[in-house]
């Protein structure tokens, strides 16, 4: 056994901040500020500190301080705990500590999953999707300076020299001359991997708001989150419109407003024109999501999106998802006449009406929960 | 994991600490040095100081701040020391010699302190084991129990494991006569016609009479035998562990977490003069007797550091420091006495010296003898009130911040003999255990100037009645208005 068995403790306690978490999911769904992304693959959370109530004393009533100043100058309170030795101060008044909870997008996506009760997604094709990959595995005795392997090369450098009578331990000088160096070398194998691409559309015409797209940026940060832990090589591509659409990239994506007026089936069209030139269905599990207010130019137009949907989109797609954001002009019709067309609904098509941020929760589950 | 052994350069060192330390008179337990990686010493200091404690989650909780606040490069732990016989102490693996110097001498200051005060004279040396022990009676528990139902009952004492009686130790232990209990009940009273015929008695005296005058008579000396407790109880986890319906395992618990608590009590009573006694001697050792001249600046560093006081903070180690070395100064100049206290020329009073050379004996008796309150009301005088530039300070109603409030140094004293009181948590008696007649737990918040945190105050409510098993009601006071908050069946209610 260790001298310590700290191990447990703390693995007791990320399963207490993990149970807050999911106890306050809704909460952190809604705000997708709260949630900040670090590195590639962790976020981090940040919650009020857990504490054990005990009998104390309320308000801050001052207290004794050390130092310059005159009676009425302002004092500093976030002089906290004292930093150095040992442990806080005499008197020290207890600040609003917040914790910063670090998981991975793993983590969270599970949390997610168990909470809205999603379902694992079945991918498609996975034996042909095949991928290379590099990997260091051996030495080999040419290489560039860049994969050097130090160790191995001094250790060569060593050997030669003892062997030839030149070491002398008083005075352990080891210089390796050019046969020592050894480098460090790669096999590549082929992994079978499923890769999944997300289109992001959103309508920017005049009556998207920033909270409309506010609720589209969470709303997508946790759609992220979840396809991400189900496939290892997820794009995501943007896609923005009025009447005319075009590709841009995630930040103008979210901040882009442009007026005017709304014709939809240019997005459908252009993401169509992506998934034929870049995504090979057979290879890739494709997921396009729309975002709209629903208004759209004309009927005609609405009509030739259910063309493009019908003949073309979803034999190649695994899930077309639509979601309609309330915005301060009402709700449009765009939903309605989805639904109309697809009376009996349609394996591949999902909707969703996002009526504001506490909408999302729900939203994300109308998308995902069925495991396509 | 094992400790590191220590290697020979500081095994020398330790030597020389010890013989510097010896040479001043100090009077130290041994001292077991223990070399850990940082990340060895975050788990020991997660416990506490203690590498076994039972399993809990709290401790996951610090360990889990300590080790991001090393990793981000926020903070650091030096120095640990336990309050034991041998005393251990901990060493950073990674501290350069001179650190390691620094943190000697100032280990040692703190177990001659844990040796000498008297207020450490009732702690259990063998802390260590018993602590261990714990923690395999816990385990065990859990294995019986469940993890999860034991360790919800410990958050739950956890919660009110301050509410002890720190001079308890100290009083006489002088238990009730155990005939107080076992006094055969008196004699009911009951006013009965003699009858001069047995026959004749039940007509004389009829059973219903009877029966309402014992029933009166014994209501009467149910309230004469009076309160339970007799006096309002500052012990609460003893009054728990011996009144509540508790299992077993659960007092057993309770009565661990007790005894831990009564363990960290003279740290908390003592914060200011024992890490002021260590600082002045590890300042003392290492300026005249084991500083390298080419360690000086590094050390002058490092003293600083420790020193350092934020603005609206108060630091234990600079306070307890100054304040020693103001009393050796006073006692070695005379400074003290019915003349000096009676004289008014101020010129006079600052140069006043009359050689008596005390300050050395006085300072060991006062670490002795004192605790922090006793300490501060006897020995902040005026003068130290100014040379440290202490103050006040407190909420501006009106600007809504922070400011100082005033310099003069009877309001500073006062302030500060507040925050210590208690160990600046609410004092809190359990005065009733039958309230209302209904076996429902009062207990009483001395109010002075502080209002409790009442989010704080009901959450704890809610676990003391799940010890108690019954409703149980906090007597306190907001903004200056009588208030009684009760838990029962699982609400929260106000008396009105």
């Amino acid at each position: 056994m260790s001298l310590f068995n700290i191990q447990r403790d703390h693995a007791r306690f990320k399963n207490i901040i993990k149970g807050k978490i999911k106890q306050d999911l809704k909460k952190y769904i809604s705000n997708g500020d709260m949630i900040v992304r670090k590195g590639k693959d962790t976020v981090s959370i940040p919650m009020p500190q857990i504490d054990i109530p005990r009998f104390k004393f309320g308000s801050n009533e001052g207290g004794v301080g050390q130092g310059e100043g005159n009676p009425g100058d302002e004092v500093d309170q976030n002089g906290q705990a004292q930093q150095g030795k040992g442990g806080g101060q005499a008197g020290d008044q207890a600040g609003e500590h917040s914790l910063e909870v670090d998981l991975t997008l793993q983590e969270l996506a599970e949390i997610l999953a168990d909470e809205l009760e999603l379902p694992r997604i079945e991918a498609k094709g996975k034996e042909i999707l095949e991928k290379d990959k590099d990997r260091y595995t051996g030495i080999a005795h040419q290489g560039p300076n860049s994969l050097r392997n130090f160790k191995r090369s001094f250790q060569e450098a060593l050997k030669r020299q003892i062997a030839s009578g030149n070491y002398d331990p008083e005075n352990p000088l080891i210089v390796p001359i050019r046969r020592d160096m050894r480098y460090r070398s790669w096999k590549t194998t082929q992994e079978f991997d499923a890769n999944a691409v997300i289109i992001y559309m959103m309508d920017v015409s005049g009556s998207m708001g920033d909270e409309q797209k506010e609720i589209v940026r969470t709303e997508s940060f946790w759609i992220d989150t979840w396809l991400r832990s189900q496939y290892k090589g997820l794009e995501t591509r943007y896609i923005i419109h009025d009447t005319v659409a075009r590709e841009v990239d995630e930040k103008t994506f979210y901040s882009t407003r442009e007026s005017g007026g709304t014709l939809i089936s240019s997005a459908y069209k252009l993401c169509m024109k992506m998934i034929e030139t870049e995504y090979p269905p057979e290879q890739w599990n494709i997921y396009p999501f729309h975002f709209s207010d629903g208004d759209n130019w004309s009927g005609e137009d609405t009509k030739l999106c259910f063309d493009i949907l019908n003949s073309q989109l979803f034999p190649k797609i695994n899930m077309f998802c639509y979601g309609q954001v309330e915005s301060r002009y009402g709700s449009g019709q765009f939903l309605k006449d989805l639904q109309e067309q697809f009376k009996e609904g349609h394996d591949k098509l999902s909707l969703s009406k996002i009526e504001n941020k506490e909408g999302i929760m729900k939203s994300i589950k109308d998308f995902l929960g069925k495991g396509k | 994991m094992q400790p590191l052994v220590l290697p020979p350069e500081l095994r020398e060192l330790q030597e020389k600490v010890k013989a510097a330390v010896k040479a001043y008179g100090l009077d130290c337990f041994d001292v077991i040095f223990e070399m850990l990686d940082y990340d060895q010493v975050n788990q020991v200091a997660a416990g506490g100081g203690f590498p076994k404690r039972y399993p809990h989650w709290r401790f996951g909780m610090s360990y889990d701040q300590l080790s991001k606040g090393y990793e981000w490069g926020m903070q650091k732990i030096y120095e640990m020391v336990i309050n034991t016989e041998p005393c251990y102490a901990y060493l950073l693996n990674s501290n350069p010699y001179i650190d390691q110097k620094l943190v000697m001498a100032h280990v040692y200051g703190h177990c001659d302190f844990f040796k000498n005060n008297y207020w450490f004279s009732k702690t259990n040396r063998k802390m260590l084991d018993q602590m261990a022990n714990h923690a395999s009676r816990v385990r065990r528990y859990m294995d019986d129990q469940g993890e999860d139902v034991v360790e919800s009952f410990i958050d739950r004492c956890l919660s009110i494991e301050d509410l002890i009686d720190p001079y308890l130790p100290f009083q006489d232990q002088k238990q009730k006569p155990a005939e107080e209990f076992n006094k055969p009940k008196a004699e009911l009273n009951i006013a009965k016609f003699q009858a001069p015929r047995s026959y004749l008695d039940t007509f004389m005296n009829p059973k219903e009479v009877m029966e309402k005058q014992k029933k009166e008579a014994e209501t009467k000396a149910k309230e004469a035998k009076g309160h339970f407790p007799a006096e309002p109880e500052r012990d609460i986890l003893k009054f728990l562990i011996e009144n509540a319906p508790l299992e077993d395992w659960q007092a057993d618990i309770l009565s661990m977490i007790r005894e831990e608590s009564y363990y960290f009590v003279p740290q908390r009573m003592t914060k200011i003069m024992n890490e002021g006694w260590a600082s002045f001697w590890h300042s003392k050792l290492l300026t005249e007797k084991l500083l390298d001249p080419s360690e000086f600046l590094d050390f002058a560093d490092r003293h600083a550091g420790v020193m350092v006081t934020q603005p609206g903070g108060m630091n234990p180690y600079k306070l307890g420091i100054e304040l020693f070395r103001h009393i050796e100064d006073r006692w070695n100049k005379g400074k003290f006495g019915k003349d000096y206290d009676e004289c008014d020329d101020m010129v006079r009073k600052k140069h006043w010296d009359k050689k008596l050379g005390l300050g050395r004996q006085k300072i060991f008796d006062v670490r002795r003898s004192h605790n922090d309150i006793t300490f501060i009301d006897e020995f902040f005088t005026e003068e130290f009130c100014e040379e440290q530039k202490l103050y006040t300070y407190a909420m501006n109603p009106r600007t809504k911040r922070y400011e100082i409030k005033t310099r003069d140094w009877r309001e500073v004293k006062e302030k500060m003999l507040a925050m210590l009181t208690n160990g600046g948590q609410p004092l809190i008696r359990v005065t009733d255990a039958n309230y209302k007649n209904r076996a429902e737990l009062l207990m009483k918040h001395e109010h002075h100037a502080q209002d409790l945190d009442l989010n704080y105050a009901r959450a704890t409510l809610a676990n003391v009645s799940a010890i108690w098993g019954r409703p149980v009601h906090l007597e306190t006071q907001v903004d200056g208005v009588r208030r009684v908050f009760t838990f029962a069946n699982g609400d929260f209610s106000e008396e009105k």
